[in-house]
C-alpha cells in the first residue's frame, strides 16, 4: 500500500508544491507526455483485467460482465479516443475576428489548468477515478486521484499498480478516508471534479471556494422512469431491470431510482418486471451471480430502513427478502407508495424499485418537477407530444427515451447534472475541454488606429465611434480613408 | 442606502420563480422582445446614462459611449442575430454499441439568476450578462454595485419601463442586501469583482450547490518589446496609454496595472508615454475620477513607501478634494511593495526594467494568473514563447482592453481571476444547462445485453466495444468461438 503515515496537510501541501513545480517545467503539456500516459493506461487495463475484475468483485461483488462493460471497456475506450483525438482537440481554433479591430487575428487555445484533484466514488470504484483522469492527462494537466476507501480493494489495487505505468512525479494516488480527504481539500488546486453525494459536494465546493478554484460536482438524485401505456411493456421492463439491477444492483446515480405509470398499465407492468426479474435472476436470485451485494452494512441499514417504513409495509409485491450477512437485499418490488414515504424522499441507491400510479401520464411531470433536478430522466413512450413535452418540461442531467443509463456509453455526450445533481460534465471531448483552460489569443498590426478611439473626445469622434460599432460599413471606410496616423 | 425587508425579498424571489416555472422566459419570441427593448432603452436613455455616469465616475460621455453603451448595443445585436441558432439543439454522433438511436444536445435555461455588477463599468458590465441570461430564457435579479449609486437607480427605474417586469428585477442596495439576496438558492450566480467577494459569493453559493461564475481581477502586465519603427512605437505607446488611463482611468480589471520593458528602452519609453498622456489629456476632463475616497487613499497609501516615491519619475500629485490623481509613471519600484503585489486599479503605472525582455517569462510564472497579459512585439517567436509558456483569461499582441469587444472569443479569467467565460455565444452557453437526449426504438433489442450473463455475450460485448465489425458477424452467425 503506497498511503504515506500520518497523511496530512502539511504532506499534502509538499506533495502539491512538487507536482506545481513539476507542472511548471512545462513536461505534462507536452503532447508526447499525454500520449505515453494514455497508452500506459491502455497496457494497464490490458495486462491487469483480471486483478482489475478481482478487486471489483471483493470491493462490490459485481458480476464480471458488469465490471467489463461499465468499467473497464469504458475506460479502456475513453484513453482510445483520447490518444485518436487528441492532436485535434489540442489544436487553436481560428475564430473570425472583430471588424472594428481590423487587421487582427483570433484564436483559441486550450492550455493545461495545473494541478487536478480528482475525488472518486465507491460504486464504479475503477471507471469513476479513471475517466476524469483520462481527461486531465489529456488536457495536460499533473492529477492526483483519491479513490473512495469504500472501494478499498480497487483503492489499494490503484496505489498499486498505477504508478509502474504512468508518470509517477505528476500523477499520484493518495488513499484514505474523510482525514485524507480533508488535508486535500485544504491546498489550492486548479480544479476538483468530485463524484459522489450532494453533502459532500458541498463542503468541497465549500473548501475550493477558499482558493477560487472551480469545480466539477457529479452528484445523483431521484432518476424517474416515466412509462406510459405502451404494448412493449415487456421491452420497457427489460431496459428498466438491466439499468436498474443490472447498474451495481442499483446503486449508480443513473440507475432508474423509481417509476410512475398509469393506473392501467401498472399491473401489467408489474407483471413484465417479475418476468425479466426470474428470466435475469432465477427463481432466488440470492443463487444469482450476475446481482452485485450492497456494498456494506451502512448501506444496508440505510436500505433496510426504507423498506420499514411503516407507510410502504403493505406495498411490496416482489421481493423483500434480506440477509445481512451476506449484504443481500433482492430485487424489490414496491407498488403504489405514498409520495411522503422514505423510499420516495431520499435517492435510493439500491435494488428497491416504488412504482407511483397516475390517473393520466401527464400528472408524471408535476411530480418530478416538484422534487429536485435528477441526474437523468427517462421516458417510455411512443406518444410524440408527450415526449417533446417531457422533453421540453423536465430538467435533467440527460434524457433518455425508451432506454435506460446507455448516455454513460457515448462519449459524445456530456455527461454531469444541473441543480441538486451537479454542475459541470465530462466524458470524451467534454473532459478534455473542463480540465483545459480555453485562452483567447488576440494579434493585431500596428497599422488601422482609428483616431477615434483616443482622447481628447469630439463630438466627431463619437460620431465615427457609434458607426463602427454598429458594423456600418460606410464608417468604416470613411474612418480608413480618413486614416491620418496620429503624429 | 438602506435594505430590502426580507419579507420583500421573499416574495420577490417566489414571483421569479413562478414566472420561470410558467415557461413564459423559454420561448423565443420572449427572449426577442426583451433584447429588442433592451436596445431601445440603449437608444432611448442614453442622455441618463451619460449623466450617471458622470455623476458616479465623472466618465466623459464618449469613453461611455465606446465602453459601455457602444459596446451593449452591439452584445444586443449580435444576439439577436444569433439566438435561433444557439436555441436550436445540436445532434451528437452515437457509436454502435447504442444502436440504433438519434441524440442530440438541447440548450435549457437553467431557471432563476442572481447578477451581481461592478461599479467601474456600471452599465457595461450590468446589461452585458443580463444579455446572455436573457438569451438563455432565465429569469433574473440584477444587483448594480452600490458604489456607483446614480447607474444603480438608472438601472432600478429604467429596467422595469422596458423589460418584462416579473422576469427581470433589480435589487438596489448595500452590502447587506448582497449578502441578504446570497442566502436564497439560484440556479447560477453570475459576480464581477474583487477576489475577496468572490470568495464570499462562492462559499454561500456552495451551500445551494449553485454554480457560479466568477469575474475577477489580477495585475496585467503589458510587455513592451524594442519596435524599430518610431511610427509602431508611437502606436504602441497609443494603445499602452489608452489601456492604462483610457477607460475609467485605471479602474478595470483588463485595464495595463504594469510594464515591462528593456532596461536599454526605458527612456525612450517613459518619454514618449509623457508625450502622448499630455497630448491625449489636456483636461482633466477626458479622466475619470477615482470613484471613492477610500480608494483615493487605497492609492495615495500605495505611493507612501519613500521607496516607492522615490522611483516615481512622472506624476504622483494628489488632489483629495476632487478625487484626482495624476497620471504617475514609476520606474522599478521595490518587487515586494504593494504596489506590485496588489492590483492597483488606478493612474499609477509602475514599469520593471529587465536585461532581457523574454525575462519576463520568467518573472510571470509562478505570479497569480491575471485576465489580460498584453505584448507589443514583432517577435514571433517570443509570442509563441509567449502563449505556451504564460496563463492568463487572455492574451492579446499589440492591443489592449479591445478583447472586450470580440463576441467570438470568450472573456473570463483563470485561477486567481476567476472562472467562467462569456461574451457572444460564451454567454449564452454560461447561463444554459447544455442537456443530452437520446431516443431510442423499440424494435431492435440485443439480447446479450440482459443476465444471466455467460462467456459468449462477454465476447459479443467485447467486440462491440472495439467496434469490430467482422468479428461481430462471425460470432452472430456462429462461426467464430
Amino acid at each position: 500500500m503506497a498511503e504515506d503515515v500520518g497523511f496530512d496537510s502539511q504532506v499534502a501541501a509538499k506533495m502539491v508544491e512538487e507536482l506545481r513545480s513539476g507542472f511548471r517545467t512545462g513536461r505534462t503539456a507536452e503532447y508526447e507526455w499525454r500520449v505515453t500516459q494514455l497508452k500506459g493506461l491502455v497496457r494497464m487495463i490490458d495486462e491487469r483485467e483480471t486483478e482489475i475484475v478481482d478487486a471489483l468483485d471483493k470491493d462490490l461483488k459485481k458480476p464480471k460482465m458488469e465490471s467489463f462493460l461499465h468499467e473497464i471497456s469504458l475506460v479502456r475506450s475513453s484513453c482510445l479516443m483520447a490518444l485518436k483525438q487528441l492532436k485535434q482537440w489540442m489544436k487553436p481554433v481560428k475564430v473570425p475576428s472583430l471588424l472594428a479591430a481590423h487587421p487582427s487575428s483570433s484564436y483559441i487555445v486550450s492550455e493545461p489548468l495545473g494541478i487536478v484533484l480528482v475525488i472518486s466514488a465507491w460504486n464504479y470504484p475503477f471507471l469513476l477515478s479513471l475517466e476524469p483522469v483520462v481527461g486531465a492527462i489529456a488536457a495536460g494537466n499533473a492529477v492526483v486521484l483519491k479513490p473512495s476507501e469504500i472501494a478499498p480493494a480497487v483503492s489499494s489495487l490503484f496505489a498499486d499498480i498505477l504508478p509502474k505505468y504512468v508518470d509517477n512525479s505528476s500523477i499520484k494516488v493518495v488513499e484514505g478516508g474523510v482525514a485524507e480527504t480533508t488535508a486535500l481539500l485544504e491546498q489550492k488546486w486548479d480544479k476538483i471534479l468530485y463524484t459522489g453525494n450532494s453533502r459532500v459536494g458541498r463542503i468541497v465546493m465549500t473548501a475550493a471556494a477558499k482558493h477560487l478554484t472551480p469545480v466539477v460536482l457529479e452528484l445523483g438524485g431521484k432518476s424517474p422512469v416515466v412509462v406510459d401505456s405502451i404494448s412493449d411493456l415487456k421491452v420497457a421492463a427489460n431496459r428498466i431491470a438491466v439499468g436498474k439491477w443490472g447498474c451495481n444492483n442499483g446503486q449508480a446515480c443513473i440507475a432508474p431510482d423509481y417509476i410512475i405509470t398509469t393506473k392501467s398499465s401498472a399491473p401489467l407492468l408489474v407483471d413484465a418486471f417479475k418476468f425479466a426479474l426470474e428470466k435475469f435472476y432465477g427463481k432466488d436470485p440470492q443463487e444469482s451471480k450476475d446481482l452485485s451485494r450492497i456494498v456494506n452494512s451502512n448501506h444496508f441499514a440505510r436500505l433496510a430502513r426504507l423498506l420499514d417504513d411503516d407507510k410502504v409495509s403493505d406495498k411490496v409485491v416482489h421481493g423483500g427478502q434480506r440477509d445481512e450477512k451476506r449484504l443481500f437485499i433482492a430485487p424489490t418490488l414496491l407498488l403504489d407508495v405514498p409520495l411522503d414515504s422514505l423510499v420516495m424522499k431520499e435517492e435510493i441507491f439500491g435494488p428497491l424499485l416504488p412504482i407511483i400510479t397516475v390517473e393520466k401520464i401527464e400528472e408524471s411531470l408535476d411530480i418530478i418537477n416538484a422534487g429536485a433536478k435528477p441526474l437523468s430522466a427517462y421516458l417510455f413512450t411512443k406518444d410524440k407530444k408527450l415526449e417533446e413535452n417531457f422533453i421540453k418540461n423536465i430538467s435533467a442531467g440527460g434524457i433518455l427515451v425508451n432506454d435506460t443509463t446507455l448516455q454513460v456509453a457515448s462519449p459524445h455526450l456530456p455527461f454531469g447534472g444541473v441543480g441538486e445533481s451537479g454542475m459541470g460534465a465530462y466524458h470524451g471531448k467534454f473532459s478534455f475541454d473542463t480540465f483545459s483552460h480555453k485562452k483567447a489569443v488576440m494579434s493585431r498590426g500596428f497599422g488601422g488606429d482609428l483616431p477615434a478611439r483616443y482622447p481628447p473626445y469630439t463630438p466627431q469622434k463619437q460620431k465615427l465611434l457609434r458607426g463602427l460599432l454598429s458594423g456600418s460599413i460606410l464608417a468604416l471606410i470613411s474612418a480608413i480613408i480618413g486614416w491620418p496616423r496620429i503624429e | 442606502m438602506g435594505f430590502m425587508e426580507s419579507v420583500e425579498l421573499d416574495s420577490l424571489v417566489e414571483e421569479l420563480r413562478n414566472t420561470f416555472e410558467s415557461g413564459k422566459t423559454r420561448s423565443f419570441a420572449w427572449r426577442k422582445a426583451q433584447l429588442k427593448s433592451l436596445l431601445k432603452l440603449l437608444e432611448e436613455k442614453e442622455e441618463d446614462i451619460f449623466m450617471a455616469l458622470h455623476k458616479d465616475l465623472g466618465k466623459h460621455h464618449v469613453e461611455v459611449f465606446r465602453d459601455e453603451i457602444g459596446v451593449l448595443i452591439k452584445s444586443v445585436n449580435y444576439a439577436l442575430d444569433n439566438l435561433k441558432s444557439w436555441m436550436a439543439g445540436k445532434k451528437a454522433y452515437i457509436p454502435l454499441a447504442a444502436f440504433p438511436s438519434s441524440a442530440e444536445i438541447v440548450p435549457e435555461p437553467l431557471g432563476v439568476l442572481l447578477l451581481f455588477s461592478s461599479w467601474n463599468f456600471p452599465i457595461g458590465l450590468s446589461l452585458e450578462p443580463l444579455i446572455g441570461a436573457i438569451s438563455a430564457g432565465n429569469a433574473v435579479v440584477l444587483k448594480p454595485s452600490e458604489i456607483a449609486p446614480a447607474s444603480s437607480e438608472f438601472l432600478a427605474k429604467n429596467i422595469p419601463l422596458y423589460l418584462d417586469n416579473k422576469s427581470v428585477k433589480v435589487v438596489q442596495g448595500c452590502q447587506k442586501v448582497g449578502e441578504q439576496l446570497l442566502q436564497y438558492k439560484w440556479d447560477k450566480i453570475f459576480f464581477t469583482g474583487s477576489s475577496r467577494v468572490g470568495r464570499i459569493v462562492m462559499s454561500a453559493a456552495a451551500k445551494h450547490l449553485t454554480p457560479v461564475a466568477l469575474e475577477l481581477g489580477g495585475k496585467c502586465p503589458a510587455i513592451i518589446d524594442s519596435l524599430s519603427s518610431s511610427k509602431d512605437r508611437q502606436a504602441a505607446i497609443n494603445r499602452v496609454v489608452g489601456g492604462k488611463w483610457g477607460s475609467c482611468y485605471g479602474q478595470v480589471c483588463i485595464g495595463i496595472d504594469y510594464l515591462f520593458v528593456e532596461e536599454k528602452f526605458v527612456s525612450v519609453v517613459i518619454e514618449l508615454l509623457k508625450a502622448t498622456i499630455k497630448r491625449f489629456y489636456p483636461k482633466r476632463e477626458y479622466m475619470t475620477k477615482i470613484v471613492t475616497k477610500q480608494h483615493f487613499q487605497r492609492l495615495s497609501s500605495l505611493l507612501k513607501d519613500p521607496e516607492v516615491a522615490g522611483s516615481i519619475v512622472y506624476g504622483g500629485s494628489l488632489d483629495s478634494d476632487a478625487l484626482f490623481i495624476e497620471p504617475t509613471i514609476l520606474v522599478n519600484p521595490p518587487l515586494d511593495s504593494e504596489i506590485m503585489t496588489e492590483e492597483i486599479f488606478g493612474p499609477l503605472l509602475p514599469i520593471i526594467t529587465l536585461k532581457n525582455i523574454e525575462d519576463c517569462i520568467g518573472f510571470l510564472r509562478g505570479k497569480p494568473k491575471p485576465l489580460a497579459i498584453y505584448a507589443f512585439t514583432h517577435n514571433e517567436n517570443f509570442k509563441k514563447r509567449l502563449i505556451a509558456e504564460t496563463s492568463s483569461g487572455s492574451i492579446i499582441f499589440n492591443d489592449a482592453i479591445v478583447q472586450y469587444l470580440c463576441d467570438t472569443i470568450p472573456f473570463g479569467g483563470v485561477g486567481a481571476s476567476g472562472f467562467g467565460q462569456y461574451h457572444g455565444k460564451f454567454s449564452f452557453e454560461l447561463f444554459s444547462h447544455a442537456k443530452p437526449v437520446l431516443r431510442r426504438n423499440f424494435w431492435t433489442e440485443f439480447t446479450f445485453r440482459y443476465p444471466p450473463w455467460d462467456e459468449s455475450k462477454l465476447k459479443f460485448m467485447r467486440l462491440l466495444y472495439r467496434f469490430d465489425y467482422f468479428g461481430l458477424l462471425l460470432l452472430m452467425l456462429g462461426l467464430k468461438r
